[in-house]
């Protein structure tokens, strides 16, 4: 069985892979921003460079990240196409029509940067997650949000439960099939086409499923308690992140990228020339 | 003072509606540094109760669980407690909180809030002590099931605990996975001077231990040495069966060759080879 607890982590030596997870995740939301910032062809492609660069220097076959987009190629095509014929300019003629449809040459191009921006958008979280195992990002993330402890989050026990759960996954899929089985050998239909038979069919595997999931987490508190656990007081850690001079580097050139990219699109060198003259 | 001692301890757990089960009944026994224990006795025994009893997980009705003289009752103590005794449970699955094996065994001595260089160490060591150490960075869903028990006995180990009680821990085990963890606890008892209870039902296992402790419906009815395998009474009324080569030769005393009381494999192969030369002699 295919180990479901480590997602999608490619395993490879890389720049990428080394880089503190905190980091990465601040430079996921910084690029996600800059995405939604872009909004001419130029600063696409300008993203897409960079998007290419990171794939190369993650040592990941580009393939791999590719194929993230089988999975929004529906709404993809869905999106760009309702964009191409709804787009409506009313400065120029169109260039196809048909009833309410219209296609323009403006449509075609807003529809095309509609697309580049998905692909943009799904593909640097792809990288991250083939870059980093739950684990890592488990620990990022309560990390990042560490600060939120003020504010009485419990933010330890947070990040506790997703790896938790991560670790539960692949069990209850191997118990979810046992139970399967056995209903099976009882002579249970799980085969049937009519979907309210099949939903129907789930309820004597949800059931068992949902009690032995409560006493695997009773078993489990009970081996957490003998091991001293008593929440996040006094609790060391033996993997603590350590962000190097390398990742800032990362997180400074990624700023410098994003400024660049509002410039590029808001003329913001024009603005800041005049603003400079009119002084 | 006995490290861990039960005086008189009564226990009981709702069954159905405001029924109650007696599940321990004046149980009393002490437990010294170092010792290696079988505690056997069939399903529904008291065994697992025991097991939870000793560490605070549960306190009972009535008596008193004392461990280095500190009642289990007291809350304030319960951390030290369970520093000084680790329990493995039956089901590996059930015990692991991380997908990566070092982590895993990290978790005790992170709870414990050491400094990071000592987890390390305690980490490496524990691994290496249970001969996991080559997994160190697998997720554990690539081991066998003997190989799983022995990383959450490492998870225990990196505690460093006093005592370490196995409950069932080879319950679910295979042969191959029994004698794995059999060996592993019998070498840490050796070289750790670590105590350990050995919760069970195979017999062959409790043949490995000092000291067997028999339960039977919630009550001690048997505690001493090897020689209660002279006296298969005391198994047999409390559900069990004598080890295998105990039986093999009490059959062979009953057809007149006394090979004495082997334990093991080994020791009857040359107990029978002994019979063998004396025979031809």
């Amino acid at each position: 069985m295919r180990d479901v607890s480590m997602g999608q982590y490619y395993p490879a030596s890389s720049v990428v892979h080394r880089a503190d997870p905190r980091i990465k995740l601040v430079i996921l939301i910084l690029y996600l921003v800059t995405v939604f910032f872009c909004n001419s062809f130029f600063s696409y492609a300008f993203m897409t460079v960079f998007v290419l660069i990171t794939i190369l220097l993650s040592r990941v076959p580009i393939l791999k990240v590719l194929k993230s987009l089988r999975l929004i190629l529906f709404i993809l095509l869905f999106t760009t196409v309702l964009m191409m014929i709804f787009y409506v300019d009313e400065g120029s003629a169109p260039l196809a029509e048909w009833g309410i449809f219209h296609i323009y040459l403006n449509g075609i191009y807003a529809a095309i940067k509609l697309g580049w921006r998905l692909m943009l958008l799904v593909m640097m979280p792809t990288v991250l997650t083939l870059t980093s195992t739950p684990t890592e990002l488990c620990d990022g993330l309560e990390s990042l949000l560490s600060p939120l402890k003020v504010l009485h989050l419990p933010v330890h026990e947070l990040a506790l439960i997703m790896s938790i759960a991560l670790r539960l996954i692949p069990t209850l899929i191997e118990e979810t099939d046992k139970i399967i089985n056995a209903q099976k050998a009882r002579g249970a239909a799980f085969d049937s086409r009519n979907p309210f038979k099949k939903i129907k069919a789930m309820i004597p595997v949800l059931i068992p499923l949902f009690v032995s999931s409560f006493r695997r987490a009773d078993e489990l508190a009970d081996a957490m308690d003998s091991r001293c656990y008593r929440g996040a007081k006094g609790r060391t850690r033996m993997k603590k992140l350590k962000a190097k001079a390398g990742d800032f580097i990362g997180l400074l050139f990624w700023c410098v990228i994003t400024v660049c990219i509002l410039f590029l699109n808001y003329n913001w060198f024009g603005w800041a020339f005049i603003t400079m003259l009119s002084i | 003072m006995p490290f861990l001692e039960f005086k008189d301890v009564e226990y009981s757990y709702v069954s159905g509606e405001d029924e109650l089960t007696k599940a321990l009944n004046k149980v009393s026994f002490a437990v010294e540094r170092g010792e290696f224990i079988a505690l056997v006795g069939c399903n529904g025994s008291g065994k697992s109760t025991l097991a939870r009893l000793a560490n605070g997980l549960i306190t009972p009705d009535s008596g008193q669980v004392l461990v280095d003289g500190m009642p289990t009752t007291d809350k304030s103590a319960l951390f030290d407690i369970r520093k000084k005794i680790g329990i493995v449970f039956q089901n590996p699955d059930n015990q692991m909180v991380t997908t990566i094996v070092e982590d895993d065994v990290a978790f005790g001595p992170e709870n414990l809030g050491l400094p990071q260089d000592e987890i390390r160490a305690r980490v490496d060591w524990a691994l290496k002590s249970v001969g996991m150490q080559d997994y160190a960075t697998s997720g554990p869903f690539r081991l066998s099931g003997g190989q799983k028990q022995r990383v959450a006995i490492a998870g225990v180990l990196a505690i460093k605990p006093e005592l370490m009680i196995l409950d069932e821990a080879t319950g679910m085990l295979d042969p191959m996975g029994r004698r794995e963890v059999l060996d592993v606890v019998k070498k840490l008892n050796r070289d750790e001077n670590m105590a350990v209870i050995m919760i069970t039902h195979f017999m062959e296992e409790a043949a490995a231990a000092d000291r067997i402790i028999v339960l039977n419906g919630g009550a001690k009815q048997a505690d001493g040495g090897k020689e209660l395998f002279d006296t298969p009474e005391v198994f047999e009324s409390a559900g069990l069966d004598l080890p295998l080569y105990v039986r093999l030769s009490r059959r062979l005393k009953g057809i007149g060759a006394d090979i004495g009381c082997p334990l093991s494999s080994d020791e009857f192969a040359r107990a029978v080879a002994n019979l063998k030369g004396e025979g031809e002699e």
